[in-house]
Protein backbone atom coordinates (compact mmCIF):
# COMPACT_ATOMS: atom_id res chain seq x y z
CA UNK A 1 0.00 0.00 0.00
CA UNK A 2 2.16 2.82 0.93
CA UNK A 3 4.76 1.52 -1.89
CA UNK A 4 2.23 1.53 -4.71
CA UNK A 5 0.94 5.21 -2.72
CA UNK A 6 4.82 6.52 -3.59
CA UNK A 7 4.78 5.20 -7.04
CA UNK A 8 1.36 7.38 -7.08
CA UNK A 9 3.11 9.98 -6.38
CA UNK A 10 6.39 9.63 -8.52
CA UNK A 11 3.86 9.16 -11.84
CA UNK A 12 2.07 12.11 -10.86
CA UNK A 13 5.47 14.40 -10.63
CA UNK A 14 6.56 13.15 -13.82
CA UNK A 15 3.63 14.14 -15.80
CA UNK A 16 3.37 17.26 -14.16
CA UNK A 17 6.54 17.97 -14.80
CA UNK A 18 7.10 16.90 -18.67
CA UNK A 19 4.63 19.66 -19.73
CA UNK A 20 6.24 22.29 -17.67
CA UNK A 21 9.52 21.50 -19.00
CA UNK A 22 9.38 20.49 -22.84
CA UNK A 23 8.02 23.85 -24.03
CA UNK A 24 11.01 25.88 -21.76
CA UNK A 25 13.77 23.31 -23.24
CA UNK A 26 12.85 23.65 -26.99
CA UNK A 27 11.34 27.06 -27.53
CA UNK A 28 14.29 28.72 -25.68
CA UNK A 29 16.79 27.74 -28.13
CA UNK A 30 14.56 28.49 -30.98
CA UNK A 31 13.08 31.23 -33.24
CA UNK A 32 9.40 30.47 -33.41
CA UNK A 33 7.46 32.68 -36.66
CA UNK A 34 6.30 35.88 -35.43
CA UNK A 35 2.30 35.14 -35.09
CA UNK A 36 3.83 32.35 -32.79
CA UNK A 37 5.37 34.95 -30.72
CA UNK A 38 2.80 37.53 -31.36
CA UNK A 39 0.16 34.05 -29.84
CA UNK A 40 2.41 33.39 -26.63
CA UNK A 41 2.69 36.99 -25.82
CA UNK A 42 -1.51 36.98 -25.41
CA UNK A 43 -1.01 33.82 -23.37
CA UNK A 44 -0.57 35.16 -19.79
CA UNK A 45 -4.19 37.44 -20.75
CA UNK A 46 -6.24 34.99 -21.70
CA UNK A 47 -5.31 32.20 -18.88
CA UNK A 48 -5.70 34.68 -16.61
CA UNK A 49 -9.22 35.23 -17.90
CA UNK A 50 -10.04 31.44 -18.34
CA UNK A 51 -8.23 30.60 -14.76
CA UNK A 52 -10.70 33.94 -12.82
CA UNK A 53 -14.11 33.15 -14.86
CA UNK A 54 -16.27 31.61 -13.86
CA UNK A 55 -14.73 29.49 -11.09
CA UNK A 56 -14.51 32.88 -9.32
CA UNK A 57 -18.53 32.58 -8.77
CA UNK A 58 -18.19 29.52 -7.00
CA UNK A 59 -15.07 30.10 -4.72
CA UNK A 60 -16.79 31.12 -1.39
CA UNK A 61 -19.64 28.74 -1.66
CA UNK A 62 -21.96 32.27 -2.18
CA UNK A 63 -22.41 33.70 -5.56
CA UNK A 64 -23.78 36.74 -3.93
CA UNK A 65 -20.49 37.41 -1.70
CA UNK A 66 -18.32 36.48 -4.30
CA UNK A 67 -19.60 38.53 -6.69
CA UNK A 68 -19.06 41.55 -4.79
CA UNK A 69 -15.36 40.61 -3.10
CA UNK A 70 -14.35 40.19 -6.62
CA UNK A 71 -15.82 44.07 -7.79
CA UNK A 72 -13.90 45.20 -4.98
CA UNK A 73 -10.68 43.65 -5.96
CA UNK A 74 -11.57 45.06 -10.04
CA UNK A 75 -12.26 48.42 -8.50
CA UNK A 76 -9.08 48.52 -6.40
CA UNK A 77 -7.10 47.08 -9.31
CA UNK A 78 -8.59 49.40 -11.61
CA UNK A 79 -7.14 52.15 -9.36
CA UNK A 80 -3.59 50.33 -9.36
CA UNK A 81 -4.07 49.77 -5.36
CA UNK A 82 -1.12 47.84 -4.22
CA UNK A 83 -1.47 44.13 -4.95
CA UNK A 84 -1.89 43.31 -1.19
CA UNK A 85 -4.64 45.09 -0.58
CA UNK A 86 -6.50 44.10 -3.72
CA UNK A 87 -6.14 40.33 -2.16
CA UNK A 88 -7.26 41.72 1.69
CA UNK A 89 -9.84 44.28 0.38
CA UNK A 90 -11.41 41.25 -1.92
CA UNK A 91 -11.45 38.36 0.87
CA UNK A 92 -12.65 40.92 3.83
CA UNK A 93 -15.60 42.13 1.45
CA UNK A 94 -16.53 38.24 0.95
CA UNK A 95 -16.52 38.22 4.85
CA UNK A 96 -18.62 41.71 5.24
CA UNK A 97 -20.79 40.00 2.88
CA UNK A 98 -21.51 36.62 4.27
CA UNK A 99 -21.67 38.49 7.99
CA UNK A 100 -23.58 41.35 7.43
CA UNK A 101 -25.63 41.00 3.74
CA UNK B 1 25.95 39.17 -5.28
CA UNK B 2 23.94 39.68 -7.97
CA UNK B 3 21.92 36.67 -8.26
CA UNK B 4 21.42 36.88 -4.31
CA UNK B 5 19.50 40.38 -5.03
CA UNK B 6 17.66 39.21 -7.71
CA UNK B 7 16.54 36.15 -5.71
CA UNK B 8 15.65 38.07 -2.68
CA UNK B 9 13.84 40.59 -4.74
CA UNK B 10 11.77 37.90 -6.68
CA UNK B 11 11.11 36.60 -3.14
CA UNK B 12 9.85 39.66 -2.30
CA UNK B 13 7.41 40.26 -4.96
CA UNK B 14 6.36 36.34 -4.79
CA UNK B 15 5.00 36.90 -1.41
CA UNK B 16 1.42 37.48 -1.77
CA UNK B 17 1.24 33.64 -3.80
CA UNK B 18 3.16 32.29 -0.68
CA UNK B 19 0.16 34.24 1.72
CA UNK B 20 -2.66 32.43 -0.74
CA UNK B 21 -0.63 29.03 -0.57
CA UNK B 22 -0.48 28.82 3.14
CA UNK B 23 -4.36 28.38 3.65
CA UNK B 24 -4.94 26.09 0.78
CA UNK B 25 -1.90 23.80 1.43
CA UNK B 26 -3.33 24.00 4.98
CA UNK B 27 -6.36 22.55 3.77
CA UNK B 28 -4.72 19.98 1.52
CA UNK B 29 -2.99 18.52 4.62
CA UNK B 30 -5.86 18.48 6.36
CA UNK B 31 -8.45 16.55 3.55
CA UNK B 32 -5.36 14.34 2.78
CA UNK B 33 -4.98 13.34 6.63
CA UNK B 34 -8.76 12.43 6.72
CA UNK B 35 -8.89 10.53 3.85
CA UNK B 36 -6.08 8.16 5.41
CA UNK B 37 -3.43 9.20 3.37
CA UNK B 38 -0.28 9.09 5.35
CA UNK B 39 1.76 12.59 6.26
CA UNK B 40 4.86 12.03 4.30
CA UNK B 41 3.33 10.55 1.51
CA UNK B 42 1.22 14.32 1.30
CA UNK B 43 4.20 16.32 2.03
CA UNK B 44 5.94 14.43 -0.69
CA UNK B 45 3.43 15.10 -2.99
CA UNK B 46 2.93 18.57 -2.80
CA UNK B 47 7.23 18.46 -2.85
CA UNK B 48 7.41 16.20 -6.20
CA UNK B 49 3.76 17.45 -7.95
CA UNK B 50 4.31 21.11 -6.86
CA UNK B 51 0.57 21.57 -8.26
CA UNK B 52 -2.28 22.48 -6.42
CA UNK B 53 -5.50 21.46 -8.27
CA UNK B 54 -4.22 18.31 -9.29
CA UNK B 55 -3.37 17.47 -5.86
CA UNK B 56 -6.90 17.58 -4.53
CA UNK B 57 -8.09 15.65 -7.60
CA UNK B 58 -5.79 12.71 -6.89
CA UNK B 59 -6.64 12.69 -2.69
CA UNK B 60 -10.21 13.21 -4.13
CA UNK B 61 -9.77 9.99 -6.55
CA UNK B 62 -8.51 7.64 -4.02
CA UNK B 63 -10.93 8.43 -1.89
CA UNK B 64 -12.78 7.49 -4.60
CA UNK B 65 -10.99 3.90 -5.24
CA UNK B 66 -9.71 5.19 -8.40
CA UNK B 67 -7.23 3.27 -10.32
CA UNK B 68 -3.71 4.48 -9.82
CA UNK B 69 -3.46 4.88 -14.00
CA UNK B 70 -6.19 6.96 -13.84
CA UNK B 71 -5.04 9.07 -11.46
CA UNK B 72 -1.76 10.14 -13.30
CA UNK B 73 -3.69 10.03 -16.10
CA UNK B 74 -6.18 12.47 -14.65
CA UNK B 75 -3.25 14.87 -13.28
CA UNK B 76 -1.89 15.21 -16.56
CA UNK B 77 -4.81 16.44 -18.22
CA UNK B 78 -5.10 18.77 -15.32
CA UNK B 79 -1.67 19.80 -15.44
CA UNK B 80 -1.24 20.02 -19.47
CA UNK B 81 -2.47 23.87 -19.44
CA UNK B 82 1.17 24.47 -18.22
CA UNK B 83 2.75 23.85 -21.28
CA UNK B 84 1.44 27.17 -22.51
CA UNK B 85 2.69 28.79 -19.74
CA UNK B 86 6.23 27.56 -19.89
CA UNK B 87 6.45 28.01 -24.09
CA UNK B 88 5.03 31.82 -23.03
CA UNK B 89 7.58 32.59 -20.86
CA UNK B 90 10.70 30.88 -22.65
CA UNK B 91 9.74 33.26 -25.31
CA UNK B 92 10.61 36.34 -22.69
CA UNK B 93 13.71 35.44 -20.79
CA UNK B 94 15.58 33.68 -24.31
CA UNK B 95 18.90 35.42 -23.70
CA UNK B 96 18.72 36.56 -20.44
CA UNK B 97 18.56 33.19 -18.98
CA UNK B 98 20.77 30.37 -19.37
CA UNK B 99 19.63 27.22 -20.56
CA UNK B 100 20.88 25.29 -17.71
CA UNK B 101 18.54 27.34 -15.42
CA UNK B 102 15.13 26.19 -17.44
CA UNK B 103 14.89 22.84 -16.25
CA UNK B 104 14.99 23.91 -13.06
CA UNK B 105 12.78 27.58 -13.20
CA UNK B 106 10.41 24.72 -14.84
CA UNK B 107 9.47 22.56 -12.20
CA UNK B 108 7.99 25.89 -10.21
CA UNK B 109 5.78 27.00 -12.94
CA UNK B 110 2.13 27.15 -11.60
CA UNK B 111 -0.64 29.12 -12.41
CA UNK B 112 0.07 32.02 -9.74
CA UNK B 113 4.10 31.72 -10.26
CA UNK B 114 3.55 31.77 -14.11
CA UNK B 115 1.04 34.97 -13.42
CA UNK B 116 3.53 36.77 -11.74
CA UNK B 117 6.44 35.96 -13.54
CA UNK B 118 4.92 37.33 -17.41
CA UNK B 119 3.74 40.13 -15.94
CA UNK B 120 6.96 41.63 -14.33
CA UNK B 121 8.75 43.76 -16.82
CA UNK B 122 10.98 42.40 -19.54
CA UNK B 123 14.14 43.75 -17.38
CA UNK B 124 13.71 42.17 -13.80
CA UNK B 125 13.49 38.50 -15.43
CA UNK B 126 16.47 37.08 -14.51
CA UNK B 127 16.87 33.14 -13.49
CA UNK B 128 17.69 34.69 -9.62
CA UNK B 129 14.38 36.46 -9.52
CA UNK B 130 12.03 33.70 -10.88
CA UNK B 131 14.00 31.43 -8.75
CA UNK B 132 12.91 33.74 -5.76
CA UNK B 133 9.43 33.82 -7.12
CA UNK B 134 9.38 30.10 -7.63
CA UNK B 135 10.86 29.21 -4.51
CA UNK B 136 8.62 31.61 -2.03
CA UNK B 137 5.70 29.44 -3.16
CA UNK B 138 7.60 26.39 -3.03
CA UNK B 139 8.69 26.71 0.10
CA UNK B 140 4.97 27.96 1.19
CA UNK B 141 2.70 25.14 -0.36
CA UNK B 142 5.11 22.31 1.21
CA UNK B 143 5.56 23.52 4.24
CA UNK B 144 1.82 24.76 4.43
CA UNK B 145 0.76 20.96 3.45
CA UNK B 146 2.98 19.72 6.34
CA UNK B 147 1.77 22.19 8.89
CA UNK B 148 -1.94 20.77 7.99
CA UNK B 149 -1.19 17.37 8.39
CA UNK B 150 0.21 17.70 11.85
CA UNK B 151 -2.57 20.66 12.88
CA UNK B 152 -5.72 18.24 12.40
CA UNK B 153 -8.00 20.69 12.69
CA UNK B 154 -9.56 23.01 10.35
CA UNK B 155 -9.74 26.82 9.85
CA UNK B 156 -12.83 29.00 11.26
CA UNK B 157 -15.44 27.92 8.74
CA UNK B 158 -16.24 31.42 7.75
CA UNK B 159 -12.74 32.22 7.16
CA UNK B 160 -12.00 29.04 5.01
CA UNK B 161 -15.19 30.50 2.76
CA UNK B 162 -13.89 33.71 2.66
CA UNK B 163 -10.14 32.97 1.66
CA UNK B 164 -11.42 30.59 -0.98
CA UNK B 165 -11.67 33.53 -3.39
CA UNK B 166 -7.66 34.99 -2.59
CA UNK B 167 -6.29 33.10 -5.10
CA UNK B 168 -9.06 34.84 -7.89
CA UNK B 169 -8.59 38.03 -6.22
CA UNK B 170 -5.07 38.18 -6.63
CA UNK B 171 -5.42 37.29 -10.39
CA UNK B 172 -7.87 39.86 -10.79
CA UNK B 173 -5.02 42.31 -9.10
CA UNK B 174 -2.39 41.14 -11.67
CA UNK B 175 -4.86 40.99 -14.95
CA UNK B 176 -7.06 43.94 -14.61
CA UNK B 177 -4.04 47.02 -14.45
CA UNK B 178 -2.79 45.98 -17.73
CA UNK B 179 -6.26 46.62 -19.38
CA UNK B 180 -5.04 49.98 -19.32
CA UNK B 181 -1.86 49.04 -21.42
CA UNK B 182 -3.92 48.43 -24.79
CA UNK B 183 -7.06 47.58 -26.25
CA UNK B 184 -6.42 44.60 -27.20
CA UNK B 185 -5.25 42.86 -24.13
CA UNK B 186 -8.78 44.16 -22.98
CA UNK B 187 -10.78 42.26 -25.90
CA UNK B 188 -9.05 38.92 -25.33
CA UNK B 189 -9.21 38.76 -22.01
CA UNK B 190 -13.04 39.37 -22.71
CA UNK B 191 -13.22 36.83 -25.44
CA UNK B 192 -11.25 34.48 -22.57
CA UNK B 193 -13.65 34.79 -20.42
CA UNK B 194 -16.72 34.36 -22.82
CA UNK B 195 -15.26 31.14 -24.41
CA UNK B 196 -14.85 30.02 -20.67
CA UNK B 197 -18.36 30.89 -20.01
CA UNK B 198 -19.64 29.34 -22.85
CA UNK B 199 -17.02 26.11 -21.98
CA UNK B 200 -18.89 26.32 -18.47
CA UNK B 201 -22.37 27.21 -19.17
CA UNK B 202 -23.11 26.13 -22.99
CA UNK B 203 -24.33 22.69 -24.59
CA UNK B 204 -23.69 19.20 -22.76
CA UNK B 205 -21.29 18.37 -25.55
CA UNK B 206 -19.24 22.01 -24.06
CA UNK B 207 -20.11 21.28 -20.74
CA UNK B 208 -18.71 17.74 -20.32
CA UNK B 209 -15.29 18.41 -20.79
CA UNK B 210 -12.64 18.08 -18.37
CA UNK B 211 -11.70 21.16 -16.53
CA UNK B 212 -7.82 20.31 -17.69
CA UNK B 213 -8.47 21.18 -21.11
CA UNK B 214 -11.46 23.63 -21.10
CA UNK B 215 -8.59 26.14 -19.78
CA UNK B 216 -5.99 24.78 -22.57
CA UNK B 217 -8.96 24.90 -25.41
CA UNK B 218 -10.02 28.31 -24.07
CA UNK B 219 -6.31 29.64 -23.75
CA UNK B 220 -5.28 28.62 -26.98
CA UNK B 221 -8.99 29.76 -29.10
CA UNK B 222 -8.94 33.24 -27.25
CA UNK B 223 -5.04 33.55 -28.17
CA UNK B 224 -5.34 32.31 -31.75
CA UNK B 225 -8.32 34.74 -32.70
CA UNK B 226 -6.49 37.32 -31.02
CA UNK B 227 -3.81 36.63 -33.32
CA UNK B 228 -6.38 37.12 -35.94
CA UNK B 229 -7.69 40.16 -34.89
CA UNK B 230 -4.49 41.79 -34.09
CA UNK B 231 -1.97 40.65 -36.43
CA UNK B 232 0.46 43.57 -35.96
CA UNK B 233 0.35 46.27 -33.21
CA UNK B 234 2.85 47.28 -30.83
CA UNK B 235 4.81 44.41 -29.28
CA UNK B 236 2.45 43.25 -26.14
CA UNK B 237 4.48 44.08 -23.15
CA UNK B 238 4.43 43.61 -18.98
CA UNK B 239 2.50 45.27 -17.03
CA UNK B 240 4.39 48.33 -14.56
Amino acid sequence: MLNSLFLLVIGMAIVTYIPRVIPMALLSSTEPPPFLKRFLSFIPYTVLSALIFPEILFSTGNVKSAVFGGLIAIILAFLNANLLLVIISGIFGVLFWQMFL
Amino acid sequence: MKFTNSFISGMKRGLPIALGYVPIAITFGLIAKSQGVPNYISIMMSALVFAGASQFVAINLLALGTGYLQIVVTTFIVNLRHFLMTASISQRIKGTVSQKWMPVLAFGITDETFSFISLSPSEKLSSGFIFGINTIAYIAWVSGTALGTFLGKSLPEILQTSMGISLYVMFIGLLVPSFKKSRSIVIISLLSAGISSLLYWGPSVLTSIPKGWKIIITTVLASAIGVLIFPEEKEVESVE
